[in-house]
């Protein structure tokens, strides 16, 4: 089948690829991108590894051809850490509460909870488990998931008062 | 697995996509949200010659209500209905029923219109549509426009009244009135999981408290969700107290033609629905107590 030549704008910076259209988005990022932080499991959409951010919003990148995500920013786990490579404040409490162990999964994780926590920046345990049932870890048991995103909760709020005191 | 080879169409108008469905008929698929159709071509339980992408047709995203009728374009995703305060307030039903959807990420991207066209016997928006007898409104290349009722858009499992050349638009429900008692209660082993069996209930009382219209509907019992007519008709002017509750749970139970599968079997089914249908009715009236 021929290739189709597009765009691709992930983690601010443009692409040229040639692929077909039927390659999906995270074989593209992987493959063709070179950005293998996007973790494939499933390929359909049900164990939530590769989710990344299309337009600021959670997406499976295994669910989605590369062709339709021209024109529009994606990001992925490589952009997740500032460019000194230290941690976001989320990635830093799941490994201060061991919210990871083989860590085949954070990635989709960390994408999913960071757009979670931007639109509902004050949840209950109840709504970070239901927005974390997209996304499956056989290794935690999502305990120390759970601790460490209301961890990073707690360090925004103390933040927060941080700033309204100076 | 991959998918199989297909040629991508990128219309930007309505016209656009109904002249490719016409040239192409049954070797194309459109593709909305795709949280269903990538997931069946990568297993290649699909295999579209051609795949017509809409999500670039802005006219098919979008929610208003106009005399008390709550208009949704086909491509709004889940998670906007989710979100939107216009919902919540006209039809709050669609709201719990969106919550109940997938997972986060598969929300953002699924729309209504994909669902209801794909027409999964277990899926929420189906049974909602007929639950709320919701209107299709259906475009055509000829220009014409049809709508059809939601009983008789869904007409078995994976199968509408939808032709090769047609597209869904936009989906018509009809508000809820003031002080209209809701539940919508699905039973899955999995939070996002399809439900095995659910129940979606909708009770309005007259003045003086007994029933005027009672709208009950079983999902997981048959190729579609289906709705209890009799039991609603013959629920009118009953008071709504814990004896008619148990009589319509069971005679609810004894409803429908199941199928023994991997998931529950026929007697398992029948249980759920009398517990569940007890539950929605005790929440609808609880519902018709807030004003």
């Amino acid at each position: 089948m021929s290739k189709t030549a597009f765009r691709l704008n992930v983690n601010g910076q443009d692409y040229e690829v040639l692929v077909e259209p039927r390659k999906l988005l995270s074989d593209v990022i992987r493959d063709d991108i070179g950005l293998t932080g996007t973790h494939v499991g499933c390929e359909h959409g049900v164990c939530g590894a590769c989710t990344v951010l299309i337009e600021g919003k959670p997406q499976r990148s295994c669910l989605v051809f590369a062709i339709q995500a021209r024109g529009q920013s994606i990001r992925t786990i490589e952009d997740v850490a500032d460019e000194n490579g230290d941690y976001s404040t989320l990635q830093q409490m799941l490994h201060e509460e061991h919210g990871l162990q083989c860590g085949f999964c954070t990635p989709g994780i960390v994408l999913t909870m960071e757009a979670f926590l931007k639109s509902n920046p004050d949840p209950s345990e109840e709504e970070i488990r239901e927005a974390l049932s997209g996304n499956l870890c056989r290794c935690t048991g999502y305990q120390n998931i759970v601790k460490a995103v209301q961890k990073t909760i707690l360090r925004g709020h103390e933040e927060d008062k941080e700033i309204a005191s100076l | 697995m991959k998918p199989s080879p297909f040629t991508y169409h990128d219309p930007h108008s309505l016209d656009e996509a109904l002249a490719l469905l016409n040239q192409y008929g049954e070797e194309a698929r459109i593709i909305a949200g795709g949280q269903s159709l990538v997931a069946m071509m990568n297993l290649r339980l699909a295999q579209p010659d051609h795949l017509i992408d809409i999500n670039n047709i802005p006219v098919l995203n979008g929610i208003e209500c106009q005399d008390r009728l709550l208009q949704i374009g086909a491509l709004t995703s889940h998670q906007d209905i989710l979100q939107s305060e216009l919902v919540r307030q006209s039809c709050p039903i669609l709201t719990n029923a969106a919550a109940h959807i997938g997972h986060y990420a598969i929300r953002q991207r699924g729309t209504i219109g994909g669902s209801l066209s794909h027409a999964d016997p277990a899926a929420e928006w189906p049974m909602i549509a007929i639950l709320l007898d919701g209107e299709m409104e259906i475009a055509q290349l000829s220009g014409e426009k049809r709508t059809l009722g939601a009983r008789d858009f869904i007409q078995s499992i994976y199968t509408t009244d939808l032709a090769p050349e047609e597209i869904l638009t936009k989906i018509s429900f009809p508000c809820l009135e003031e002080n209209e008692g809701w539940a919508f209660k699905p039973f899955a082993r999995r939070r996002g999981d399809y439900f095995i069996v659910a129940v979606a209930a909708c009770l309005t009382l007259d003045q003086s408290g007994r029933i005027k219209r009672l709208r009950l509907c079983l999902g997981g019992m048959e190729a579609t969700a289906i709705r209890l007519d009799e039991i609603e008709q013959g629920s009118i002017a009953h008071l709504p107290d814990e004896n008619w509750i148990r009589e319509v749970a069971k005679a609810a139970c004894n409803e429908g033609n199941p199928v023994d599968d991997h998931n529950a079997d026929v007697e398992y089914r029948r249980e759920l629905v009398e517990i569940l249908v007890t539950d929605a009715l005790q929440d609808a009236f609880k519902g018709t107590q807030r004003g």
